[in-house]
């Protein structure tokens, strides 16, 4: 009985969760609240999966309103995968949360952080489910408003100028998704995504309709991606937000927005259209190659780690979109595989370095310097997250990569692949300055004492660590579920 | 190929068009964040526009059951709106909550100054 209701269940609690912890206003039982919403989604989301690897496709009429017609919640190999991405972050972030310096700021007001981070994960969550094209515009201004809201929580002031500029650009990339959806809605009569894909054809590709559609949707999803150039909001909002947020939004928010682009360009608009009838693979992948490069460099000079991090995370989207525009399964199986890659290893190197600046309150190299004498076991957790970004073999992130070349290769395209590795070797500067600074350099004077990050924070930051060497060497499970994904999308599925 | 009657025609989307280009473009221009957010809404506004007038339907009434009546304007895209007009309240009350913060910590809501006193710390 529960079971056939697990695909609404997965965002309502979360949903129903975030107001019980402004009620309960203790910071103990909003914590207590968040953690189990989020534990009890990533049950669901692993129970879904498990369902959709077994029989299929799941549909589930919202309220019993059959779809077309009502909200239809539609599940396949893409979905859950983009599910368990974001609730199984959310679960080992959750934990993080409670001794993360972020509750010593605004430790009265902890309960509030706790409801927009839930609303934020529902969110999110709800974009990654959700088979009505318009649900999903409103899931995505859910996640999008509690993320601003997150964003300001940062203790700098410039937290507040950054969360700013990301409701501005966020906004417009918003409102250019939805009037996509308008003009798809006209052009149609039809708000379920699976609906529209089936009629689009009727409408035809020539329409002028669907093509200022089209062209709407992409923009706005790139908005939302940060895909280079518009990536301008990133950086700044991942700097200055709080460790726990930026560990929370930089493995998760970016991702959604990758398969809100992945959705529509492949189940909705149609390869033939996307790719046939408009030219979209060549300016993507020029976009894709420019973010490979340009945002690396800029990160080898930047002095704040999370900065460093922030503008890596503009360079690893250039993989996800360059993986799509090879149009072959392929291609799409490594841009879907980093996705579930990227996430892991961003969320272990965000959560490291909120345990470095737990202790040190600051994320600067030069403060960094000789840290790893006295966080041995913080720091090591940085190489390996470190390891995986570069893409070593034995890592999640050489796994990605790997398929990424494959997928270029099958095409005839080496030079594409030539760049790959080179843009990889940037990554290897920018991670090396942190850890020369960490291992090779005295640490300044005043730091010397320095302890250990407490157990609380260096767990789930481990954890993370080893789901990315673990992913790396036991791969069936990611790139299964990538591989099915992308033959979906790649079928019209 | 286009045609006068093409133009006139569809007047309510050159209304939609102009109202995103002028709202872009405060958003844009101006160094005021209130008045980014007054561009940011009328931005927004465009698409209600957008959405509202492509729903009618010529010689529809109000989407209400009445007797004699058999035309009617199609109510899913002003439900709709309803959605996104409440969406665009939240993020301007957010956006102007933002600034109050803004104004506390910097003084100012010119974006250049706040720039300058970013650049000098």
């Amino acid at each position: 009985m529960l079971s056939t209701h697990l695909p609404a269940l997965v965002i309502i609690i979360p949903l129903i969760c975030a107001p019980l912890c402004v009620l309960l206003h203790r910071k103990d039982w909003a914590f207590g609240v968040a953690l189990l919403a989020t534990w009890a989604s990533f049950t669901c989301s692993i129970l879904l999966t498990l369902q959709v690897m077994e029989t299929g496709t799941i549909s589930y009429a919202m309220g019993g309103w059959q779809p077309p017609y009502g909200i239809e919640i539609r599940l396949d190999a893409l979905n859950v995968f983009v599910l368990l991405i974001v609730s199984g972050i959310g679960s080992v972030v959750t934990p993080y949360a409670r001794n993360s310096l972020l509750l010593e700021y605004i430790e009265e007001r902890a309960h509030m952080f706790f409801c927009a981070y839930l609303l934020c994960l529902c969110g999110l969550m709800g974009v990654a489910v959700t088979g009505d094209a318009f649900n999903l515009f409103v899931f995505l201004e859910i996640s999008s408003l509690s993320s601003y809201v997150l964003i300001a929580l940062g203790s700098d002031r410039r937290a507040l100028t950054a969360a700013y500029q990301y409701l501005v650009m966020g906004t417009i990339g918003a409102t250019f998704i939805v009037i996509a959806i308008g003009l798809l809605y006209q052009a149609t009569g039809t708000l379920n995504m699976a609906d529209i894909a089936k009629r689009l054809p009727e409408a035809g590709y020539t329409n002028r309709t669907v093509i200022a559609a089209f062209a709407f949707l992409v923009i706005g999803a790139a908005l939302k991606i940060a895909l280079f150039p518009l990536h301008q909001w990133l950086p700044n909002a991942y700097t200055y937000a709080p460790n726990i947020v930026s560990a929370f939004l930089a493995a998760t928010a970016t991702k959604v927005s990758v398969y809100i682009l992945l959705r529509f360009i492949f189940s909705v608009f149609g390869v033939e259209f996307s790719f046939g009838t408009l030219p979209t693979a060549l300016p993507l992948m020029i976009l894709a190659g420019l973010a490979m490069f340009l945002p690396s460099i800029v990160a080898c000079f930047q002095m704040n780690v999370k900065r460093v991090l922030a503008y890596s995370s503009v360079a690893q989207i250039g993989y996800m979109i360059l993986g799509l525009t090879f149009v072959s399964v392929a291609g799409l199986t490594a841009s879907i595989l980093h996705l579930f890659n990227h996430a892991l290893m961003k969320g272990a190197l965000f959560l490291v370095l909120g345990a470095v600046f737990y202790r040190i309150g600051s994320c600067n190299i030069d403060r960094m310097a000789g840290l790893a004498r006295q966080m041995p076991w913080t720091m090591a957790a940085f190489v390996g997250g470190g390891l995986s970004l570069v893409g070593i073999p034995l890592t999640a992130g050489f796994i990605s990569k790997w398929y990424l070349i494959l997928a270029a290769l099958e095409k005839g395209w080496w030079y594409v692949a030539i760049l790959i590795v080179i843009s990889s070797l940037i990554a290897v500067i920018y991670v090396w300055r942190v850890i020369e600074a960490a291992y090779f350099r005295e640490a300044p004077d005043d730091l010397k004492n320095v302890k250990e990050a407490p157990m609380s924070l260096l767990l789930p930051a481990w954890i993370m660590v080893i789901a990315n060497f673990y992913f790396g060497i036991e791969t069936s499970v990611s790139v299964g579920i990538s591989e099915i994904a992308a033959q979906a999308l790649m079928g019209g599925g | 190929m286009i045609s006068w009657d093409l133009i006139v025609g569809h007047y309510n989307y050159w209304i939609a068009i102009f109202l995103a280009m002028a709202g872009l473009y405060i958003v844009i221009a101006r160094g005021n964040l209130i008045k980014k957010l007054v561009g940011l809404n009328v931005f927004q506004s465009s698409v209600f526009v957008l959405y509202i007038s492509f729903a009618k339907v010529e010689g529809g009434t109000a989407p209400i059951l009445l007797k004699g009546v058999d035309v009617y304007s199609n109510p899913l895209p002003h439900v709709l709106i309803l959605t996104a007009i409440v969406v665009g309240v939240a993020t301007t009350a957010l956006g102007l909550a933002l600034v109050v913060r803004i104004r506390k910590e910097y003084a100012t809501i010119e974006e250049d100054d706040i720039h300058s006193q970013d650049e000098s710390m």
